[in-house]
């Protein structure tokens, strides 16, 4: 597979000279207009191509607008690649945002963040050099909404552990008691964030006549809880005696860092799930292995962990009683797709100085 | 006054296997003999038993077993699903049928959905990739899921359970299709949103989702084979929570193996289980669950209540709830 980041090469100047050599024929000389139109584009700074970094499908998407230099090679000579830099496009594991790196991007302009979680950015520190951050709310909630429903039914059904049981050769006894699940009809969901995700997995959750509680730091309106069919618990307390299913939909923020608890988890039902699709820092999570340790509650489902992923001795790993997915809550193609669209749509407007569709303001 | 309570055959998974926590329900009625007891010498226990308790297809009731039951009044399954009952010939006997329809709907519907969502999500995979101590690559493109909210979702059989299945869909907004033997109302129709699709063909080329809730059937079964898959586009899941047989599993296996649907969700398959050797064992874009979608402890106890209920209702003469009557 050609490698994108070998075409990057080709620089303005090498580009100029070579139109000016004469006996260039035609179609080699439309060749070097398109490169010139092409050039006209500004830089990007973004994460590893491939495996870890951006599903190929989308990379065309970015190459619309933007000429893509990838974090590994930029490493190999910042100050060179540096000053053309006007847009970072942060996606997947390797955030070029730290303050070295942003130091040398002299021209840089937005950090643009694919999805909708920027607690790894420091906002107030990329502001202050004159950057604008944006990040894609909305785009991805009905992917991160369907993860949560799938994560608590696989828990409550016992999804991966019957299906082990069945595909392996050895297995003799194919109905273990261990596989009696837990009703998921009828029973309480309780929603700690009640944002755009929140609201969404409300709604499938009144799809399978589950009763939703809810908490968060302001009250929906009246119509949005009558939606959905929720019922607002002022004390999250009450939410957490109640709730056959918790399930974590808030963003982290140093007010929601260890929100739940060896408290928390002491007054959730011992027959209740915790279920994670916000951010592994909400759990407490020495308090959560206890607690499942301890059977103090009875599973938990979890999309993120901190850190992304658990060293491979980490006790979690091991309980019967926990499903771990490695954080694709939003990893369709459709999704990733409307994510790039908007992580592109925001950093375009920056630099073309438009309205901005999703700026992180501070605080 | 225990020893005025009739007998029951029952199978040893209630006496004391995984549904054990259930016998005092059976016990607050009958006097129960296990199926392993009854057969080490069927002509001493036979005649007193009056009810066989069927769970998970035991005991049986084929002829070589109710030729020793001559007192028996009632056959009663716990689980709507009688494929594995020869109705006509157990009546020809003076014995009744029952079974225990409405019960299992939610549970089964939940675990529709669930087999859905953890087939497109690949959660499976992902909590694999998770818990390996030997995992380096965390996020393969391979764990790269399907989206499923407005995604189009074809139920086929659309009875009590199909309704459900259905409702949890919709939920999701995802666009709902069905096909029946028979319409349902407009008001059943647009209370979930689904639209019949009076040809199953229609319904196969734009589903992204095929759920197969049928009962098992002459007519039923094999519904599913070489024809319907190739019809089903090349990005669709069958999922499966009604009988094996009602999918010719060959032609599944073909089907999966050559990329003709993406991939496919079981609770059910034909053996139960299949032998260890088979291949959708293999197949990486196979989910398979072990017959599992009424098993929980809610569900099971309205199972094992509404079974004796019947049975009970039999052996009174009283009104029975459920009872199966022959085509």
């Amino acid at each position: 597979m050609q490698s994108v980041c070998v075409r990057r090469l080709w620089g303005s100047a090498q580009v100029t000279r070579l139109l000016k050599v004469t006996n260039i024929n035609r179609s080699v000389r439309q060749l070097q207009h398109k490169k010139v139109m092409e050039d006209d584009k500004p830089w990007a700074l973004t994460s590893e191509l491939g495996e870890e970094g951006f599903v190929e499908d989308l990379m065309p998407i970015i190459k619309q607008h933007f000429q893509i230099l990838c974090y590994k090679d930029f490493l190999q000579n910042p100050q060179l690649h540096g000053p053309k830099i006007q847009a970072v496009l942060v996606w997947g594991k390797t955030h070029p945002t730290d303050p070295s790196t942003l130091r040398s991007l002299p021209s840089l302009k937005v950090v643009a963040n694919g999805g909708v979680g920027i607690d790894h950015l420091d906002v107030q520190y990329i502001n202050s050099l004159g950057v604008k951050v944006t990040n894609t709310p909305g785009v991805v909630s009905d992917a991160t909404a369907d993860m949560a429903l799938g994560l608590l039914l696989a828990s409550a059904r016992k999804i991966v552990q019957g299906h082990q049981i069945s595909v392996d050769p050895n297995t003799t006894n194919h109905k273990p008691q261990s596989l009696m699940g837990v009703e998921v009809t009828g029973s309480t969901m309780g929603i700690i964030g009640m944002g755009h995700i929140g609201c969404k997995i409300a709604q499938r959750g009144k799809g399978f006549d589950m009763k939703i509680l809810y908490h968060n730091r302001t009250r929906r309106s009246v119509e949005e809880e009558q939606a959905v069919g929720a019922t607002y618990c002022e004390k999250m307390d009450d939410l957490l005696k109640e709730s056959d299913f918790v399930v974590l939909a808030v963003n982290l923020s140093p007010e929601t860092t260890g929100l739940i608890s060896t408290r928390e988890l002491n007054l959730m039902k011992p027959t209740a799930t915790l279920v994670n699709i916000s951010r592994g820092r909400v759990v407490d999570q020495d308090a959560l292995v206890k607690a499942l340790q301890s059977e103090t509650i009875l599973a938990a489902a979890l999309d993120v962990t901190y850190p992304e992923p658990l060293p491979r001795d980490h006790p979690l790993l091991g309980l019967p009683n926990v499903l771990i997915t490695p954080h694709v809550g939003t990893d369709t193609l459709f999704t990733n797709r409307k994510m790039v669209q908007r992580m592109v749509e925001n950093a375009v407007a920056v630099l073309k100085g438009q309205s901005i569709p999703n700026e992180v303001k501070p605080k």
